[in-house]
């Protein structure tokens, strides 16, 4: 929907750019326009019709339009137009009154149940999820034969029946807001329960329920001529749905008589719909908390440095003063050596909405030899990730290889077809992942999502695959494999999680592994065993590994070589030794500073530190 | 499982007799003078009082629940204030035709919606944006405004399929198709938005999430990853929206059967619930709420078979 992820926003635009991006929106501006333009013409009804909607002139049954009668007459010879402009009274009235009730039972109710939890939040739910097994028009059918028919009861009826969407919208946001940090520091500064609800968990909910209200609008609108349609209402007053029924008892007479009525009530209902998408777009972009889908993106897109936005596109004559690049040329890989992974000048971009490409990774060396483990450092949003992904071929949605190459044991594996390059994921080169557990599927066990790529890619027998993957799972140090492989992933721990994806990676023999971050989500005493295992595959098997990493300690621990990036570029490559003990590159230093005891672990987020001197 | 089917199953019964308890207080709330409507204005009082403690309306309001609960826990629904007629017979005749209805449409929204979504949501593109904007226009049209205009397209104006009618499946296949096609259409096109785009979305989702692209670094092909694992992981959250949609097709069908003069349920409602026939409208509101319960069982346990982490909750 919205790939604006990547897009540099400075917070004082924010509301601002809402109100703008909904104008610039045409979908949403129409439809606002149309609705506007509904609304004045039923509330200058009384101008703009030059007789009663009730007057009846059986003269003038069917009759076309005429002056002062733009759209005719019906069956009794009333004037369409007025009735019309009077029925939208009626249905856009009893709209509000529905949208009033329900947004005043489900909104308070949703804020304190999501926001206190506990029992209340299970009665309220229980309440809401029994209104919500009610069918709506079998309930108002019903409460008619009990109420009376006045509309407007039922409208009230209805609303208290649409509550449920405003109370379940807003619990959701919130309970997913309370567990956020920023309301537990609230908290934890002392701010009292009504003021954190009015100062951070409105805001989050403000966006959607305002979504919610044009949703709501437009079902109310339906439900209500659905039930006046069925003859359901005040008799004097005319509605669209009223109209519509009468023009349906002339159905065979006068088909034409559906269509005012029809497109009325079409326009209103589709108007809203369509603006609640715009506001969905404009408004769920900035709340953020909102739908919860942004912050769920699985794809680390490296974000642009926080520099002016036209300054993004970097300066390949600016890049090059600044690195030293020719010193880092020398380093790659020791010449005459057969190199499992060569890449060479390597860019990957991003397409953007306006069709251009936003480069997060400039002109990337890289060599790994067989039985050589190469860290590939720098922190978040370097284009550490981008360059192993380039590597596996499964650069996220968006993601391409703009220039130079990547050969794979001496085979370019840049423009290969797909089917191509697939054959050489998991056999050739594999992948573990960073987060264990959102790595496996969860809808299957661990077993079969061993065995599976093993049938596909070696053609095994399901025996001999079963057979396989426990051997896997003992090759990575499972005490109880049979127990593992009947698991589902969520009956695993992360450590545990993690040993599998390394068996699954070693599945098919590769010879490459690409590890990115394969121990930041463990805690320290498992990252230790995942580290040690990972060291004896390498050592056994004769892999060839590049460790994408931010950890130094992990750099120092286990790699031969190491290459730094920074903003989407090597900016400094060599031996571990060399590039711990002696970096050449100001960039560097600061990472290793960073790691010093006595510098604070983490400060303030300010990626552009370094100044080049 | 059968633990979870067990606990469904009782919270059901217990929704069931809240609400039935519910709308027998308030059906009982305003004094609708059933017995004047009955014997007219000219009845004297004496008669009125009679015909009171013939229907058992001289009694406490819970007396009259309590014993409307032990014979409907029987199965007997009693009868009708007005024709006189055998509530649950009255049912029984037009249960199939109502449930006809339900069942082709929840079948034929599935197939569509699954097959839509996943081309949508897997394509992107222009197929995406089709549905999209299909969805779109499905969602944003009442449905009885969408089953009009079928009705003067496809009844009025070709004259494919008769306007009105119903023909049983028992008594001939393809009279029960051309009187049902048109009614099914109706009520399809706005479940297939809901669902469809629903399903979009989380193929779309899923596609987004660490495994897959685990899987796709395995070197499995793609049509194996969506047929396999994404339809898998993407058919739960669209199964709860079919449920839901569920609750309100019904809704729908109350519209669509009147529309097409189907002898269902939802005609039945129309026609029954205007004078405050109690025994008539418990006896719906019960059913419904059966079917209900029903449904969202069927897809708990669906969702449960499909989702291993959703079995323990």
């Amino acid at each position: 929907m919205n790939e604006g992820e990547g897009r540099v926003n400075a917070p004082s635009t924010v509301r601002r750019g809402a109100l703008g991006r909904l104008a610039r929106n045409p979908l949403g501006l129409v439809s606002a326009a149309v609705l506007a333009l509904i609304a004045l013409a039923v509330l200058l009804a009384p101008v703009l019709v030059s007789q009663p909607p009730d007057a009846s002139d059986l003269r003038h049954a069917f009759a076309g339009p005429s002056g002062g009668h733009p759209l005719g007459f019906d069956s009794a010879g009333r004037d369409i137009w007025s009735r019309l402009l009077y029925g939208g009274r009626t249905t856009l009235s009893g709209a509000l009154i529905s949208l009033a009730v329900s947004l005043l039972l489900g909104v308070p109710s949703g804020l304190v149940a999501g926001y206190r939890g506990g029992r209340l939040d299970g009665l309220a739910s229980w309440i809401a999820n029994l209104v919500m097994a009610l069918p709506a028009m079998i309930v108002l059918l019903a409460s008619r034969a009990v109420l009376g028919s006045t509309v407007w009861v039922l409208m009230v009826v209805l609303g208290v029946l649409v509550a449920p969407a405003f109370f379940r919208l807003v619990r959701g946001i919130v309970v997913q807001v309370r567990g956020e940090l920023y309301v537990d520091a609230a908290r934890v500064s002392g701010l009292g329960d009504a003021r954190i609800i009015a100062r951070h968990v409105l805001v989050v909910v403000r966006g959607p329920i305002i979504i919610q209200i044009a949703l709501v609008a437009g079902i109310a609108i339906g439900l209500q001529a659905g039930l006046e349609f069925l003859g359901i209402g005040s008799g004097d007053t005319p509605t669209w749905g009223a109209m519509l029924n009468e023009a349906f008892q002339n159905i065979q007479r006068s088909p034409a008589l559906m269509l005012w009525p029809g497109l009325a009530l079409g326009l209103t209902s589709g108007a809203l719909v369509l603006l609640a998408g715009a506001l969905r777009d404009v408004l769920e972009d900035r709340t953020g908390g909102g739908s919860g889908r942004a912050r769920r993106r699985a794809v680390p897109v490296p974000a642009a440095a926080p520099v002016p936005a036209d300054t993004v596109p970097a300066d390949p004559a600016d890049a090059a003063s600044a690195d030293p690049a020719a010193a880092a040329a020398e380093d790659h890989g020791p010449a005459g050596r057969a190199t499992l992974l060569s890449v060479r000048g390597l860019a990957v971009g991003y397409r953007l909405p306006d069709g251009s490409d936003r480069e997060v990774v400039h002109d990337v060396d890289l060599d790994v030899a067989p039985g050589e483990i190469v860290g590939l450092v720098g922190e978040s949003g370097s284009g550490k990730t981008q360059t192993a992904f380039s590597v596996l071929g499964i650069l996220p949605e968006g993601g391409r290889i703009l220039r130079g190459g990547i050969l794979l044991d001496g085979q370019e594996v840049v423009g290969l077809p797909e089917r191509r390059r697939r054959a050489l994921r998991g056999g050739m080169v594999a992948y573990v992942p960073q987060e264990p557990m959102s790595n496996l599927d969860p809808a299957f066990t661990v077993g079969s999502q061993l065995v599976e790529p093993i049938r596909v890619r070696l053609g095994l027998s399901r025996k001999q695959a079963v057979q396989r993957a426990l051997d896997l799972l003992s090759l990575v140090e499972i005490a109880d494999p049979e127990r593992t492989f009947r698991s589902y992933p969520h009956q695993i721990s992360g450590g545990m999680a993690q040993r599998v994806l390394i068996a699954g990676a070693m599945s098919c023999e590769p010879r490459l592994l690409i590890a990115d971050e394969p121990t930041t989500a463990l805690d320290v005493r498992v990252q230790a065993e995942i580290l040690e295992l990972l060291r004896r595959l390498q050592r056994e098997h004769e892999l060839g590994v590049l460790l994408v990493t931010h950890n130094l300690g992990v750099v120092a621990d286990l790699c031969d070589r190491v290459a730094v990036m920074r903003e989407g570029r090597i900016v400094e490559t060599g031996t571990a030794e060399q590039v711990l003990h002696a970096p050449a590159d100001p960039y560097t230093r600061t990472l290793l500073e960073a790691v010093l005891d006595h510098v604070p672990a983490r400060e303030p987020w300010q990626p552009r530190k370094v100044v080049v001197p | 499982m059968p633990m979870f089917i067990a606990r469904r199953l009782s919270a059901g019964v217990l929704l069931l007799f809240v609400i039935s308890l519910l709308s027998y207080l308030l059906l009982s709330l305003p004094d609708l003078d059933v017995a004047r409507q009955l014997l007219g204005n000219s009845a004297g009082q004496a008669a009125i009082e009679t015909k009171n403690h013939e229907l058992g309306l001289d009694r406490p309001v819970m007396v009259q629940y309590t014993d409307w609960l032990a014979h409907a826990l029987r199965g007997d629904f009693g009868t009708s204030w007005f024709s006189g007629e055998d509530v649950t017979q009255a049912i029984m005749n037009r249960l199939p035709v109502t449930a006809s209805l339900m069942i082709c449409v929840t079948l034929v929204t599935a197939v569509v919606s699954l097959l839509l979504g996943v081309w949508a949501g897997v394509r992107r593109g222009a197929v995406d944006r089709v549905v999209q904007v299909l969805g779109v226009a499905g969602y944003a049209l009442p449905g009885f405004l969408v089953t009009l205009v079928i009705v003067v397209v496809f009844a009025v104006q070709l004259r494919w399929f008769p306007a009105i009618g119903y023909v049983d499946l028992g008594e001939s296949f393809s009279g029960w198709l051309s009187t049902i096609t048109l009614p099914v259409l109706s009520l399809s096109i706005g479940s297939i938005a809901g669902v469809s785009q629903q399903v979009r979305g989380s193929v779309i989702d899923v596609l987004r999430q660490d495994y897959v692209r685990t899987l796709r670094a395995r070197g499995l092909p793609s049509s194996r990853i969506v047929f396999r694992h994404v339809l898998r992981n993407a058919s739960a959250p669209a199964l709860s929206v079919l449920g839901m949609q569920f609750v309100s097709l019904l809704g729908g069908a109350v519209l669509v059967e009147q529309i097409f003069g189907l002898p269902g349920l939802g005609s039945m409602t129309v026609n029954y619930t205007t004078r405050g026939d109690i025994p008539v409208i418990m006896a719906l509101v019960v059913f419904t709420v059966i079917g209900v319960v029903l449904i969202n069982l069927l897809v708990d346990i669906l969702i449960g078979w499909l989702n291993p982490k959703a079995r323990t909750a």
